[in-house]
């Protein structure tokens, strides 16, 4: 009778102790792969006029409240979010969006915009929503990393001293791309 | 309803809208020990969601109950770590 069962291991097969290695040796590499370190966002933020001030702050601040590390490059338009002065006059375009209740020829008339942007700042004023600086400065409470891109700022002809005091100036493309990298969500704005 | 347990901070967000009562509740519990409930009035619909959403996507902190009254919305949230 033989003694040799059906699991006994041949020569070219494994152990099951080199096996249990092998797992434990893929479970440590998944680890570090998929990272228990904290999640990230980064967000791209663009535009400049007051609607589109909202939604990378909001979702900036919420991620912080999740936890996640947050990093909001901003470039162009994007940057007057940042710029202390700018930041309280940002504008609500009356023109070119069609649920404005104002036809464009009306609505491209001069001083329209101050009008569409006093309504607009009254409505967030009655609703008690959050104003741009608010958010901006209970963000940086929270540890939300705003970058101002260096290139716009030269090209509009900013100043470093004109952004809240804790926006880090001088990056680039390069850094915001290695940040999107890194991150979970990556949101262009 | 709050009898079963110690309420160890509350929150008043009343009148305030998305994003903050996530924010503040976050905020709030940072500020609470292990084991600790806070509880949270806020008047924004959302925060039902918005809070139950928080509380299963956050680490070290629970969402223990959830109430609706006539005006405010309660939230009770524990920090477990």
């Amino acid at each position: 009778m033989s003694t040799d069962t059906p699991d006994a291991p041949t020569d070219d097969a494994p152990s099951r102790a080199e096996l249990a290695a092998r797992v434990d040796e893929l479970e440590d590499a998944l680890a570090e792969a998929t990272g228990d370190d904290g999640k990230k966002m980064s967000i791209i933020a663009t535009k400049g006029t007051l609607d589109m001030a909202y939604p990378p702050l909001i979702l900036a601040s919420t991620a912080a409240a999740f936890g996640y590390e947050v990093t909001v490059f901003h470039t162009f338009w994007g940057l007057d979010i940042l710029h202390e002065e700018r930041s309280k006059r940002l504008k609500l375009s009356s023109v070119g969006n069609p649920n404005m209740p104002l036809p464009n020829a009306v609505a491209a008339l001069p001083g329209m915009d101050r009008v569409t942007t006093r309504m607009m700042e009254k409505r967030i004023a009655d609703n008690d929503t959050a104003s741009i600086e608010e958010l901006l400065e209970t963000s940086l409470d929270m540890g939300v990393e705003f970058q101002a891109c260096q290139m716009t700022i030269d090209l509009m002809d900013y100043d470093e001293d004109d952004f809240y005091d804790g926006v880090t100036t001088g990056v680039g493309a390069a850094t915001a791309l290695q940040d999107m990298a890194d991150a979970d969500i990556q949101l262009l704005v | 309803m709050s009898a079963e347990y110690d309420i160890a901070e509350t929150l008043d967000v009343k009148g305030a809208s998305c994003p903050m009562p996530v924010v503040k509740t976050k905020g709030a519990i940072d500020d609470l020990a292990a084991g600790e409930i806070l509880e949270v009035l806020a008047t924004d619909s959302g925060s039902m969601s918005d809070i139950d959403g928080w509380a299963a996507g956050t680490a070290g902190v629970e969402l223990v109950e959830q109430e609706e009254g006539d005006d405010v919305y309660k939230h009770y949230v524990r920090k477990t770590e």
